[in-house]
């Protein structure tokens, strides 16, 4: 067991007998490593979010042509350090009337929902906080936390605005919240597992976007909705909310909720490549007995960072070339189609993963996948009668006014 | 003292001293936030006694949609979020000697428990808590009635929230 093959075990054996070694108890020490390595972890993603500040606004750039950031260092790449410095030296301000302790305790919170999913994330088989049996519902606790600090944020400002933005972005968090979590069944289904590193590991030699892709679109959708981005932003809204629930907010307690949802974005990218895309796997590359060097946890670690990076420049794509939907269309959207859709498809994929798992490997994917595709048609198409009806119902009345109008201008 | 009895001390205090605060706080929406306090109090109980499932479905369920629903339900029936109320009514001593007697009924009859000053063992490694819940709560001869039921209650109550919600055109 070196250092190459499990860094994590070997630098915790190391300071573990330095500390003794120093005459610290044992206890001791081990809580102290643990500390550490929270610390540590916690240290690497605020420095990602950092360069996830660069990419974003890169990434928007490019998508509406133009060059972004480009003056501060080589690509620009100084500038989200000169965002923050901004952001430290501006005023701190608080509303008058704002519920003082609510008000400071919302981004913290905020912030915490991201880092704390990182504690189930495992970016390789033996790099991980803590390898949870309950992986899966650990990732709707913490968006519940995530909930809670937008509508703290929302009412402590004492602002209309930032009230409004709350309601709209809990309504659509928890309401998203039902197909995710119908979602979030696939894979453990599929894995017979709830916790991630199983998960993972089920995920070889066929990972589970080709069982259930549409499984994999339904969850982006939920992941896009429970960020609050575009198509769903309309919690932010600029052209009537201003800004929404972090309106009041100043400084660097906005930097916490903006910070937060760039990490929160790419962390469900990371969410995605774990239950889809076989996380810190390379597609069965790293079984071949040749490439048998590919299981090391470094490169598991880059491959899943490769694999959230792709998730996110998905996510971002997504937010930067839709429109915003409006919200009783969104929230119809949801209960109308979506969550009714993730019902079925979760009970489909049960009853065929029972019924065509022990027979031949390509039937069972053929017949996975077909089936997805032919749920996904009839649902379209369902859909599609339906809003021709209520388009009907909605041109026929307009034209009966329509036509009244016209019989009362020919009476003047 | 073991670690995890300084630790169950701690979040003990903490879930009663937040209890109190929902009885006793003078803005409801305060009260709903402490109730959220307690509620993941009584999650990081359920860890200490390795029911991990049980304390993440707490923060799931009781955080994530219930304190959010009241949060909701008071924010949108109060005319005035910052209204001050006295949160105490004249028969506030009835409840907390219901409370107190109901403690201490509790407290009586676990006494007799052999369980009662045994502390928790170790669950075996390899023990699959989550699968043996999952088995338990189908299975004839454990828990699958009540968990039908249960199921029933939910979907009539379910059926019974569309049917008053439903907009007759």
């Amino acid at each position: 067991m070196n250092f190459w093959n499990d860094p994590l075990k070997v630098a915790a054996d190391w300071s573990m007998e330095i500390l003794t070694g120093w005459g610290m108890p044992e206890v001791g020490a081990r809580v102290l490593i643990a500390f550490l390595g929270v610390f540590l972890l916690i240290a690497v993603l605020m420095v990602l979010d950092i360069f996830l500040v660069w990419i974003e606004r890169k990434v928007v750039a490019r998508f509406q042509d133009r060059i972004g950031p480009n003056r501060l260092g080589p690509f620009g790449l100084i500038q989200p350090f000169a965002d923050i410095i901004k952001l430290l030296i501006k005023e701190d301000i608080t509303p008058t009337g704002a519920d003082k302790v609510v008000y400071n305790i919302a981004p913290m919170l905020s912030m915490m929902s991201v880092l704390i999913l990182w504690a189930a994330v495992p970016l390789a088989p033996v790099i991980l906080g803590v390898d949870l049996n309950v992986g899966i519902l650990f990732l709707i606790a913490a968006g519940a936390i995530g909930t809670l600090s937008i509508i703290m944020a929302g009412w402590s400002s004492n602002n209309k605005f930032a009230m409004v933005g709350a309601f709209r972005q809990v309504a659509v968090m928890i309401s998203f919240e039902v197909p995710m979590l119908a979602m979030l069944l696939i894979p453990t289904v599929l894995s017979g597992s709830m916790g991630m590193n199983s998960i993972i590991q089920a995920q070889y030699p066929i990972p589970f976007v080709l069982l259930s892709p549409l499984g994999a679109l339904i969850f982006l959708i939920a992941a896009i909705a429970e960020l609050g981005r575009a198509p769903f932003d309309l919690a932010e809204g600029e052209s009537e909310l201003v800004s929404g629930y972090n309106i009041e907010y100043s400084g660097m307690k906005f930097g916490m909720f903006y910070a937060g949802e760039l990490l929160h974005a790419f962390t469900f990218g990371g969410f995605w490549s774990i239950l889809f895309f076989g996380g810190y796997g390379l597609f069965g590359l790293e079984k071949i007995p040749a490439l048998m060097w590919l299981n090391n946890p470094f490169i598991n670690i880059f491959t899943l960072i490769a694999k959230a990076m792709i998730g996110y420049w998905i996510i971002m794509w997504v937010k930067y070339t839709m429109l915003r939907i409006r919200i009783d269309h969104m929230l119809a959207f949801n209960w109308k189609f979506l969550t009714p859709l993730s019902f079925v498809l979760l009970m489909m994929t049960a009853l065929l993963n029972v019924l065509l798992r022990d027979g031949s490997t390509w039937l069972y994917i053929s017949g996975m996948f077909l089936s997805n595709v032919l749920l996904a048609w009839t649902a379209l198409e369902i859909a599609r009668t339906y809003s021709r009806r209520e388009r009907e119902k909605v041109e026929g009345s307009k034209h009966s006014l329509g036509a009244v109008e016209g019989v009362a201008e020919a009476h003047h | 003292m073991t670690a995890q009895q300084i630790i169950f001390l701690v979040v003990g205090f903490v879930t009663l001293g937040s209890a109190l605060m929902v009885v006793t706080s003078h803005n409801l929406i305060h009260a709903a936030l402490w109730l959220v306090s307690t509620l993941f109090g009584v999650a990081i109980i359920y860890t200490l006694l390795n029911a991990g499932f049980l304390a993440v479905v707490q923060v799931v369920v009781y955080i994530g949609a219930i304190a959010i629903l009241f949060i909701f339900a008071v924010m949108l029936t109060r005319k005035d979020m910052r209204d001050q109320s006295p949160q105490l009514n004249k028969n506030w001593w009835v409840g907390a000697l219901l409370a107190v007697v109901t403690f201490g009924g509790l407290f009586f009859l676990l006494q007799s428990w052999s369980g009662f000053s045994r502390t928790a063992a170790d669950l075996p490694s390899g023990f699959d808590a989550i699968g043996r819940l999952g088995e338990a709560l189908v299975s004839p001869d454990a828990f699958v009635l009540p968990f039908e039921v249960a199921s029933v209650l939910l979907m009539a109550a379910l059926v019974g929230a569309v049917y008053l919600a439903f907009n007759r055109k």
